[in-house]
């Protein structure tokens, strides 16, 4: 019940590109086409859920036994940034089809702040190694929720004569604040189940 | 190359907010109120400084293989040091910032910076570069947040200038973000164009 809050929460209610503005990068520049959004989402998926585990693990078993959390931002940008050329080698390696689809992603996701964000979150939050699993891949498929929906929404703006002065990323933020507006209609959502699981 | 010019390309004619559209996350997420939003600028503007100045010091000695980690270690190691100052000296504003100071470290103006000026020129010109983009980041960061202050809170800097009656909350919750800047970015690209 516990992890089906997380995983509805952090889909609806935060959603980690509407609500906390992280990935905000991709969402704006990988958001032209519905098919190139589904496959960053699904890159993202891939190496957000890796890398917190990872990360979590990099903190609960070197920097805390040794008293070294200061070092947090440091360590965590290094492993981020070495699992996901690793991931990369990995892939192309073991399965071609999937680099094609992923590939061309997948370096643009080392500067993608929404990784960097979740592993801290998951440690400022306390979460168990599980429910950290499961927050950062309800987060990705949030992001790629996000993603697709705007794509789908940029498309049918190809068709619409904006404004002069609004053209180009104006008009691109302005329907981003709608969406967003759409998505706070969720707020609420997760108060209501919390009390529905009896979880109080 | 003329110091003044790097300085005011920065602000102006290169504006990372406005213009160059880089480093759009802490630009949403902390300009909740022009204070806010003033003091996430200069954050960034202290790691943009240090780290243009540590680059451009050690461009000749990483080789271009290893270039990008060298750099994103060295960005990080001054974001932990502004984690620390801001921890002793300004607790309430590192509370209020929270998850976006370790985050400068994926602040793609910085990363950019050092690929695109402080790797090719030498120490003054890129302090003076950090100094320029800093100064312009803090600005647009500063006049985003002070228009939403004003239209969700009704003040600015936390004088209030509206009645309560006026406050529209909106400007203050996620979609007014993105709101007000896309029409910030709409005002320019018509001063731009003039």
């Amino acid at each position: 019940m516990e992890y089906i809050l997380i995983f509805i929460s952090a889909i609806f209610v935060n959603n980690i590109v509407l609500s906390q503005f992280l990935g905000i990068c991709p969402f704006l520049g990988v958001s032209q086409k519905v098919t190139t959004s589904l496959g960053m989402g699904a890159a993202v998926a891939f190496v957000l859920t890796l890398a917190t585990i990872v990360t979590y693990l990099v903190q609960m078993f070197i920097l805390e036994p040794f008293g070294l959390q200061y070092l947090q931002t440091i360590a965590f940008i290094l492993v981020i940034a070495a699992l996901v050329q690793m991931v990369e080698i990995v892939l192309k390696k073991v399965s071609p089809a999937l680099y094609q689809a992923l590939g061309i992603f997948l370096p643009l996701i080392t500067t993608n702040c929404a990784v960097l964000g979740v592993a801290i979150l998951v440690i400022q939050k306390e979460f168990s190694l599980v429910q950290s699993v499961v927050y950062a891949f309800s987060t990705a498929i949030g992001f790629a929720l996000a993603l697709t929906v705007f794509a789908g929404l940029r498309e049918q703006l190809a068709f619409v004569n904006v404004p002069k002065g609004m053209r180009g990323m104006a008009i691109v933020l302005v329907t981003a604040g709608l969406l967003s507006l759409a998505f706070m209609g969720f707020s609420g959502v997760d108060g209501g189940l919390k009390i529905l699981f009896g979880l109080n | 190359m003329n110091y003044i010019k790097i300085l005011l390309n920065g602000i102006f004619k290169e504006n990372p907010t406005f213009v160059l559209l880089l480093g759009m996350c802490p630009t949403l997420a902390t300009t909740t109120s022009a204070i806010n939003g003033l003091s996430m600028g200069l954050a960034t503007m202290f790691v943009l400084i240090c780290s243009n100045l540590v680059i451009s010091l050690i461009k000749n000695l990483t080789p271009d293989m290893v270039r990008i980690p060298v750099f994103v270690v060295v960005i990080a190691s001054f974001v932990t040091i502004l984690q620390m100052i801001m921890q002793a000296f300004v607790p309430a504003i590192y509370a209020t910032l929270g998850l976006y100071i370790p985050l400068i470290v994926v602040n793609c103006i910085i990363l950019g910076r050092a690929e695109a000026f402080a790797c090719k020129n030498g120490p003054l010109q890129s302090i003076f570069d950090g100094i320029g983009m800093g100064l312009g980041f803090s600005l647009a960061l500063t006049l985003l947040g002070a228009v939403r202050e004003l239209l969700g809170a009704g003040s600015i800097f936390g004088i209030g200038l509206l009645p309560e009656t006026c406050n529209m909350l909106l400007f203050i919750l996620p979609p007014g973000a993105f709101i007000t800047l896309g029409y910030l970015i709409a005002i320019v690209n018509k001063f731009k164009k003039a």
